[in-house]
């Protein structure tokens, strides 16, 4: 099964806490069940998403990155 | 009739969002967590650390209130805002410690302003949000700053010299209510 993006967000050269700032920003926009993804670049995001994800209640479905950038996907509650 | 008492609100009465711009049905949470800051200091690297935190904490969900008291006000000072004050001691306070957001000095290795000069270009190259847009994005996310009234009489400042947004001015047992009924406060 793929997963339908909704919205992607480029955080990339951002340093906290805007990466997590943007994507709050774009899960207002969306209706519960749908997808964002955000590319970073800031390492500190990786725990950042985790935690963000368990404060708020979106799932956080991935957590990856090639070395260079950081890849989440989360679906809003 | 002098008055009426309300009645408890009958069960399955639905009160009132605590936090607008945050849709309870759908943030997946029981209740809503809380967070207050009292802004203490007027420092840049107290300010931006307010700032960073109080925005992060609405973008989590978390009902956030500042409440701004001493130093810290003069940063939440209008642009362009001459602090005429009552008296002399007012005018040169305010001469003292230029108000506004763009004017912040460092707590520390401030040099005469070389040092928050140094900081505001190390964080465009390296990509670091000012205190400017960070107060902007946290005003959006539903931050409430609420001033303290006896700074505002102490300093000289009226509610028209603060900027935009800013809550009803209050006294210490606003903050005190604030603190204890919250999850987490925090002085800075």
């Amino acid at each position: 099964m793929t997963i339908q993006i909704t919205k992607q967000i480029d955080a990339r050269g951002l340093t906290c806490p805007m990466p997590i700032l943007k994507a709050a920003k774009a899960m207002k926009e969306l209706a519960s069940g749908e997808i964002v993804e955000v590319i970073a670049t800031d390492p500190g995001s990786v725990k950042d998403f985790a935690a963000w994800s368990r404060t708020t209640g979106h799932a956080l479905i991935e957590s990856s990155t090639d070395g260079a950038e950081f890849r989440f996907v989360l679906r809003k509650s | 009739m002098i008055g009426t008492i309300d009645a408890p609100a009958p069960a399955g009465t639905r009160l009132p969002n605590p936090m607008p711009g945050v849709d309870l049905e759908t943030s997946g949470q029981t209740a809503v967590k809380e967070l207050v800051i009292v802004n203490w200091s007027g420092d840049l690297d107290r300010i931006w650390p307010v700032l960073i935190l109080s925005s992060t904490a609405a973008a989590s969900g978390v009902k956030t209130t500042v409440f701004v008291t001493f130093w810290g006000l003069l940063a939440f000072v209008r642009d362009g805002v001459r602090i005429t004050g009552e008296n002399w001691m007012q005018r040169m306070l305010a001469a003292m410690n230029r108000p506004g957001i763009d004017h912040l000095k460092l707590g520390k290795m401030n040099f005469l302003g070389m040092g928050p000069w140094m900081m505001g270009r190390l964080a465009r190259q390296y990509r670091v949000a000012s205190p400017r847009e960070l107060l902007e994005a946290a005003q959006a996310m539903g931050v409430e700053f609420i001033p303290c009234q006896m700074t505002m009489d102490l300093l000289g400042l009226k509610r028209s010299d603060l900027i935009d947004g800013m809550g009803d001015p209050a006294g210490a047992a606003t903050a005190i209510e604030l603190m204890t009924e919250a999850n987490a406060s925090l002085f800075i």
